[in-house]
């Protein structure tokens, strides 16, 4: 990742009467980078966009957008972003082209440039068809189509996708999860979700915000690293004891799983692997599966989310503190 | 930009049937005064050809014709035509697409009272016709008629104005049609209170009817002009930094 810096979120924080909704943010978006903004309902998510994108403004610290403090010069920050809230803003009254070239005009896309850019943002995300009809009576996926051509028509490096695939049937997820990728190519795209799998799918750089805070700011190889467990899931025909396969090197404890296959915790050092397979030959066990364990990205969600309310429990109990 | 806010609000207004049936009503309810008002005047008129300086036809009918109609545009037609202005995009969150996009509060704002002006404009252009439909038969005091609808044009704009910022004011277009026709009705009966005191007229100053009657007689008083004038925009800077506020609260 080494386009220029799009997005420069500086100490943002806040306060929605005294309850802090985000607090003490720091990140930044490159050219070319798809951002995977994950968090529980609540943590602040929709917030932060909402501050990013104008709708909001922050009690604390700052946003530059391409260069362009969005406190100090709004008009030429907010030219550089597209943004599709939670519920796309859509007036069901129009059809889509009167919509889409409405949005132009917003933007400040310059008359002459109108359609070109309206059959450019149709033709990205799948509308050629749907021109003349009514938004209102549009399915939810198309709608969130318009929504996301609405974000994009006037071509601004940043995009910001507030949950774009809620509500969606899965070939549709599918198919704006690869709108998605290709935005990815030349903006920069924030998008916001409570999916994992999403995040996996579709992004470069992952951040889970909890309750405010950012506890984990990573690559996806990054984050695949977390994934990874000392543990073997295995399988065979005829399983030995499971005492004999504790003696192993390296392997801690043995689990046996409901549907017989066995799980096996190791040391992270020692991979006994190789010992479980020659063991296997020699002893006719019947090996038919052996794989590495990962933790899911739900467990590595979890896991963060409780690191970071745990240290938060015990300094409520220290003396003097308010309980 | 203004301006194609403005266009899309006055578009949209016509895309659902409030439109059609406001002019369609307005415009049968004061054709039915407007001939009720000529009958009139054909009944007395070998009386009135016989007085000194009699009242002429101008007189007799254009002031009234605006009278009802400065009653019924503002307290039914306004309240209803606002309402929706910034209400319904808060309640269909559809205000986020005005406030991402490169846009200061105050071209939104105008934008949307630009849409609510043009309509206002088209309805009086309508009601227009019919006093000037009288050219075809009789000599009309143009003077008289064109003072009339500026003071109904600066009245339909001030209460634009009110029913624009009740509207900013929150999420139900009910309630904002509501409030608005409170305001304008407090507003339009303000000098009801002040009769009969020799001191205490201050809020009959403040009544918008006062402000206006001089209009209908073919008096331009530019204190009036000014009374409208502040009227607008105060309530349009009210209605930006409430605007502004909903960025600021949330």
């Amino acid at each position: 990742m080494n386009g220029a810096i799009l997005v420069e979120v500086k100490n943002l924080s806040r306060f929605y009467g005294a309850f802090q909704a985000v607090k003490d943010v720091n990140f930044t978006i490159r050219q070319g980078e798809v951002l995977g903004f994950l968090g529980p309902n609540g943590a602040g998510k929709t917030t932060t966009m909402q501050i990013i994108s104008g709708n909001l403004a922050p009690s604390g610290g700052s946003v530059a957008i391409a260069g362009h403090d969005l406190l100090e010069d709004p008009r030429a920050a907010k030219n550089q972003i597209g943004y599709l809230p939670e519920q796309p803003p859509l007036y069901r009254e129009l059809t889509v082209d009167e919509y889409l070239d409405y949005c132009a005009a917003l933007n400040r896309v310059p008359r002459a440039n109108r359609r070109p850019a309206r059959e450019n943002a149709k033709e990205r995300c799948g509308l050629h068809d749907v021109g003349p009809r009514l938004i209102g009576n549009l399915s939810k996926g198309f709608q969130q189509r318009v929504g996301i051509a609405q974000a994009i028509i006037h071509l601004p490096p940043v995009v910001i996708l507030d949950e774009p695939t809620v509500g969606l049937d899965p070939i549709q997820i599918r198919e704006i999860r690869t709108l998605i990728r290709e935005l990815g190519r030349e903006h920069g795209v924030i998008l916001s979700t409570h999916i994992l799998p999403e995040v996996q799918a579709t992004c470069d750089r992952v951040q889970i915000i909890n309750k405010g805070e950012l506890v984990l700011n990573e690559s996806i190889e990054g984050l695949e690293h977390h994934m990874k467990s000392a543990s073997l899931t295995v399988a065979f025909h005829h399983p030995p004891e499971p005492g004999l396969l504790a003696k192993l090197p390296g392997v801690k404890t043995v689990r046996v799983e409901n549907d017989g296959r066995l799980h096996i915790f190791h040391d992270t050092q020692i991979n006994p692997t190789d010992d479980i397979v020659r063991q296997s030959v020699e002893k006719n066990w019947g090996l038919y599966e052996i794989r590495p364990g990962r933790l899911s990205l739900e467990q590595v969600f979890l896991e963060l989310i409780a690191e970071a309310t745990a240290p938060e429990a015990t300094s409520k109990m220290q003396p003097g503190a308010p309980s | 930009m203004i301006f194609a806010i403005g266009l899309r609000e006055f578009k949209s207004l016509f895309l659902s049937p409030l439109a059609w049936s406001i002019l369609a009503v307005v415009q049968l309810i004061l054709a039915y005064l407007f001939l009720g008002r000529i009958e009139l005047f054909q009944t007395y008129q070998s009386q009135l050809m016989a007085m000194e300086s009699a009242p002429g036809l101008t007189e007799i009918i254009v002031p009234d014709l605006l009278g009802n109609a400065a009653i019924i545009i503002p307290l039914l037609v306004v309240p209803l035509l606002t309402m929706r202005l910034v209400a319904e995009e808060r309640r269909n969150r559809t205000l986020s697409l005005l406030f991402s996009a490169p846009l200061s509060m105050t071209e939104i704002v105008l934008g949307k009272y630009l849409g609510i002006l043009m309509f206002l404009l088209a309805l009086l252009a309508l009601i227009s016709l019919m006093p000037l439909s009288l050219f075809a038969g009789a000599h009309l005091d143009y003077g008289l008629i064109a003072s009339g609808f500026l003071g109904l044009a600066l009245l339909l704009a001030g209460s634009a104005a009110v029913g624009l910022f009740m509207s900013t004011l929150t999420q139900y277009p009910a309630v904002a049609a509501i409030s608005t026709f409170g305001v304008l009705l407090l507003l339009w009966i303000l000098d009801w209170s002040g009769q009969g005191y020799a001191g205490g007229n201050w809020l009959a100053y403040l009544s918008l009817f006062n402000h206006y009657k001089p209009f209908l007689d073919g008096i331009f008083d530019s204190a009036d002009a000014v009374y409208h004038a502040l009227l607008i925009t105060t309530f349009l800077v009210l209605s930006v930094r409430r605007l502004d506020a909903d960025r600021l609260g949330g």
